[in-house]
């Protein structure tokens, strides 16, 4: 089971407790009324979908219900960083920092603890 | 609950009416009727509610606060579960608080069930994700998570109670899934 820190909680929660909620720190425009359709199509419909490192929005919807933010590895599907919705994109060092913690530890996986791996 | 007098009303049916089970290790009951209250207030608002509710609503993360048959649940940052067991009047002292708040009395829109025995964390554990260890999750412990393909309330009431709130039309679900889980809890024990 993955498991996700809720920043709100303040603890790792089970991954059934959550639901994704798309790219993060989208801006709305100022004057929506004002940009061009290039523009609203940019803003409304396009997203990075990045290979690898990537901030997402996350909700905690059968806990305490808060949206949050995450950082995320979209190819090992590690957490790197989850922080509350009104923080600013965390820089890449403090990432790769947590990264890097995260690494020390043991990662425990399906396959290791009930998986069978022959 | 209202004077009936000499009116003739309908019998009120619960919704787990007549519902018992359990295992060697585990006892499910229906718990009786209660007033509930769903309250969503700000950070500054918190110590007004508190004072008109008297019950000091709780501000860290997964714990609750009882005092005299009403139970205040944190539920997440701005939001609270808070139940009356004995006398109801939540939606009037919410009210008298005088402060911004948001409250709706959901007193029929939950009921709950009432887990206990040695077995009872293990019965839970057949549906829910959380780790009910007491060092964890410990009595008075409360979460909003998942049982099955439901969502609950837990709440932990002595070290092998439990009172699962749960919507009352997933209410046959949850203690079907409880049952389940008591029997597995048995075998296990
Ligand atoms: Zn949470």
């Amino acid at each position: 089971m993955l498991l996700i820190h809720c920043p709100y909680c303040e603890e790792d929660r089970s991954e059934l407790e959550f639901r994704w909620g798309g790219e993060a720190h989208i801006a709305r425009p100022e004057n929506i009324a004002a940009i061009s359709d290039e523009e609203f199509t940019e803003f409304f419909f396009l997203r990075n979908n990045e290979k690898g490192l990537t901030y997402e929005r996350w909700r905690h919807i059968h806990g305490c219900g808060r949206f949050f933010n995450a950082a995320r590895d979209t190819v090992s599907d590690k957490f790197l960083l989850t922080y509350k919705a009104d923080l600013p994109k965390q820089p890449i060092a403090a990432v790769e920092e947590a990264l890097a913690a995260a690494q020390d530890k043991v990662v425990e996986t399906w396959e290791q603890t009930e998986g069978d791996a022959r | 609950m209202a004077e009936l007098g000499s009116h003739h009303l309908a019998t009120r049916t619960l919704p787990l009416a007549g519902h018992h089970g359990g295992s060697s290790v585990v006892r499910l009951e229906a718990a009786p009727p209660a007033a509930r209250l769903s309250l969503r207030a700000r950070a500054e608002d918190v110590a007004a509610l508190s004072a008109s509710l008297g019950i000091s609503l709780p501000v860290k993360p997964k714990t609750s606060v009882c005092v005299n048959g009403r139970t205040a649940l944190w539920l997440g940052p701005d939001e609270w579960l808070v139940i009356d067991e004995d006398h109801g009047g939540l939606l009037q002292a919410a009210t008298d608080s005088g402060v911004l708040h948001s409250a709706t009395d959901v007193s029929h829109r939950n009921t709950a069930i009432l887990v206990s025995g040695p077995g009872a964390a293990a019965a839970i554990n057949g549906g829910c994700p959380q780790d009910l260890s007491l060092a964890v999750f410990p009595v008075g412990a409360c979460s909003r998570t998942l049982f099955g393909k439901v969502e609950i309330v837990l709440l932990r009431t002595a070290e092998d109670a439990f009172r699962v709130e749960v919507w009352r039309s997933f209410s046959d679900y949850a203690f079907g899934l409880l049952a389940a889980g008591a029997q597995d809890a048995a075998l296990s024990a």
